[in-house]
């Protein structure tokens, strides 16, 4: 006799598949994307939510932390994006808003020449946006990324035309109507032509204490020759949310990618990135600030895999976490067969303030060939007491000096963004968030 | 005017300072010299109030008031300065920042206003010619790539701009060239003044010849042994600390 484990669905679980099959008629695509959805949805419902036996999720234990699924929020009335509009005035030129997962061209800025943008839902019929869209490299077999391939709602689709130049970044900004607690699916896809140079920032916009369950996938192409920046502020996600980000990067030949991330607060973040080194001699960066307190949970996971020669990667992530919160970071660089002359690194430093805030961290390297540099490092402590010292002798308070070296820790990494007004922005959040601060 | 009484320092189960007595007038500057371990830094950090140490007994008084039970900011702010024998590397606090935050916090603590910032542009900038430090290091992060002469050029512009009553400069000739003692020493001689006072710790005597002090102490074993003027550094320079090498085996 043969026992067939089949594990209990969790609330949780039974909650989403009855939203994919209420929801699914009205997802926008054809057929072959509905087909795409239901394979996906299948897929997701063999895993169920990812749970600690799954390697890549050991320390974000969705399946325990996501007791309910909220349901999926309802398409945006007219009304609310009048309001909304309202609210938005400020929001800087080149936004282009996402309002509870789906694409408003209305609320959004003009864009120069070069740039074409349209709503996923209207791109799904495009096969080679479906293709795209579908391309996701093994690595990436994740229950969550098939979870929002099943039920994405819209997003957008950025194309640029090679050897469009735009200084000024564009800005995908992720805003919230729904009156209840809800869910969102987005999944953007942006294609940048070779040669091209552009700046993308991705924020939140109206969270305004509402919870909520938030998925989202952006698929970046960059191609040969093109010069990307990229920055993630997560930094208004209420507590007892949940927020997944998947971000899957593939570079083209010689093509440069600098990214930026910063988290701070919220119930429960997991951002996973898959970077794909695809032409020979690309340079692609990946940094990250995470900012923890109460029983915050962040998550940032990353598999990084070269597949071309010559390429050169840099992973730096930061952790500051206060009272009893959790950071993780997983991180795997792959060098496959081949992929000769690779100069990856990776590291994670974490400073911890409170006795009950714990770091989990997992560098991993998995190299196939011969002539590589990689390398690999975690560091986990508290402030440095010699540096404390010497400030308190200059007049610093024990609380001004502890802000003073936080502050200077993540804006290090801040202050590479390379774009005086995202530094400006970003620095402000940082300093919001240390302000916040009970001093202990 | 620094006075200290009857101290008894230990840390962990060692003591190291041992009923050290010490009194430096306004305008005094007092050396301390002594071998490598017989508790000149300690001295140092304790007065500024680093809290490993362990005070047994005894006083620390600036101006007249015990700053024992002050922390270290509270004694920055009353007047006290320490030029650190390594000063600390603090990556991504741009120097300039750190003056400015260094400078208001102590106005802040004395109930003064926060000094306009064209005046402290003006101070900063003056200070810096006179040792000369480069407007670009003033930009970096505080003494983060910074030679050992750069790092200790900047811990004399501290000083400068924070006026200090009080000054202890904790081996600030270690690890700098001839060229760089002179200009830190010119950058201290400038700073002297009928009201207030240094205590230079050091185990060469040269550079004693750039700051010329007032009174000369010998410190072994954790005490002041012996104490007199200048004439006393170049006596040393000669002898050596091996007659005073019994006091260090004895009390340490």
């Amino acid at each position: 006799m043969t026992a067939q484990i089949i594990p209990s669905r969790t609330a949780a679980e039974t909650a989403l598949t009855e939203a994919f099959a209420s929801a699914k008629a009205g997802l926008p695509g054809n057929r072959a994307v509905a087909r795409m959805r239901d394979e996906a949805f299948a897929a997701f419902a063999r895993a169920g939510l990812p749970h600690r036996r799954i390697e890549s999720w050991h320390y974000t234990d969705l399946r325990a932390l996501m007791r309910e699924a909220l349901p999926i929020a309802p398409h945006p009335t007219p009304q609310a994006l009048d309001a909304l509009r309202k609210e938005i005035a400020g929001l800087p030129a080149q936004s282009l808003v996402i309002v509870d997962g789906v694409f408003a061209p209305e609320l959004s800025g003009a864009l120069p020449a070069g740039v074409k943008v349209t709503s996923l839902g209207a791109a799904l019929g495009r096969p080679q946006v479906t293709e795209s869209l579908a391309a996701v490299w093994a690595d990436a077999e994740d229950a969550i990324v098939d979870l929002n391939a099943a039920l994405m709602q819209d997003g957008v689709v950025i194309e640029i035309a090679p050897g469009t130049k735009i200084a000024e970044p564009i800005h995908l900004v992720y805003a919230t109507v729904a009156a209840k607690p809800s869910a969102r699916f987005s999944r953007s896809l942006v294609r940048i032509g070779a040669g091209a140079s552009v700046r993308l920032n991705e924020m939140s916009f109206g969270q305004g204490g509402r919870t909520g369950q938030t998925n989202n996938a952006v698929i970046l192409e960059v191609g040969d020759e093109a010069e990307v920046g990229h920055t993630l502020a997560l930094t208004d996600t209420q507590p007892g949310s949940v927020r997944l980000e998947t971000f899957m990067v593939k570079l083209g030949a010689r093509a440069k990618f600098d990214s930026f991330a910063l988290i701070t607060g919220g119930g429960l973040v997991r951002r996973q990135i898959f970077k794909l080194f695809d032409g020979p001699d690309a340079n692609g960066m990946l940094r990250g600030v995470c900012l923890l307190r109460g029983r915050e949970h962040a998550d940032t996971t990353l598999f990084v895999r070269h597949a071309a020669t010559g390429c050169q990667g840099r992973q730096t992530f930061r952790y500051i976490l206060d009272e009893e919160s959790t950071g993780v970071f997983q991180g795997k660089i792959i060098v496959a067969r081949g992929a000769q002359k690779t100069d990856g690194k990776m590291l994670a430093k974490a400073l911890l303030l409170s006795d009950q805030a714990t770091m989990n961290s997992r560098p991993e390297l998995e190299i196939f060939a011969d002539d590589v540099l990689c390398g690999h490092g975690a560091t986990c402590g508290g402030l440095n007491a010699d540096q404390l010292f010497y400030l308190r002798t200059r007049g610093l308070t024990h609380s001004e000096a502890e802000s003073l070296l936080l502050e200077a820790f993540a804006n290090e990494l801040v202050d590479d963004i390379g774009h005086e007004g995202l530094v400006k922005a970003y620095r402000a959040e940082v300093a919001a968030w240390l302000a916040a601060r009970v001093a202990p | 005017m620094l006075e200290v009484k009857n101290l008894n320092v230990a840390i962990g189960d060692k003591q190291i300072l041992n009923d050290l007595n010490l009194a430096v007038a306004p305008g005094e500057v007092a050396a301390i010299m002594g071998p490598n371990g017989s508790g000149k830094s300690t001295l140092a950090y304790v007065i500024a109030g680093k809290e490993e140490y362990e005070v047994l007994s005894g006083e620390v008084l600036l101006n007249g008031e015990n700053v024992l039970d002050l922390t270290p900011d509270e004694r920055a702010a009353k007047g006290l300065f320490l030029a650190f024998q390594y000063p600390v590397e603090i990556p991504g606090v741009a120097t300039m920042t750190f003056l400015k935050t260094a400078l208001n916090a102590q106005r802040r603590q004395r109930g003064e206003e926060e000094l306009p910032i064209p005046e402290f542009m003006k101070r900063v900038k003056q200070a810096a010619e006179r040792l000369d430090i480069k407007p670009d290091m003033l930009k970096r992060a505080l003494n983060v790539g910074f030679s050992g002469g750069e790092k200790k050029r900047m811990d004399i512009l501290q000083m400068a701009l924070l006026e200090p009553s009080f000054a202890i400069l904790d081996e600030t000739d270690s690890g700098l060239d001839i060229d760089a003692v002179r200009i830190v020493a010119e950058g201290v001689n400038a700073l002297r003044s009928p009201t207030r006072g240094f205590l230079i710790i050091t185990h060469y005597p040269r550079l004693l010849e750039h700051i010329v002090p007032d009174t000369v102490h010998v410190m072994a074993g954790g005490r002041i042994v012996r104490s007199g003027g200048k004439e006393l550094a170049a006596e040393l320079e000669k002898s050596g600390y091996r007659e005073y090498a019994g006091e260090s085996e004895e009390l340490v």
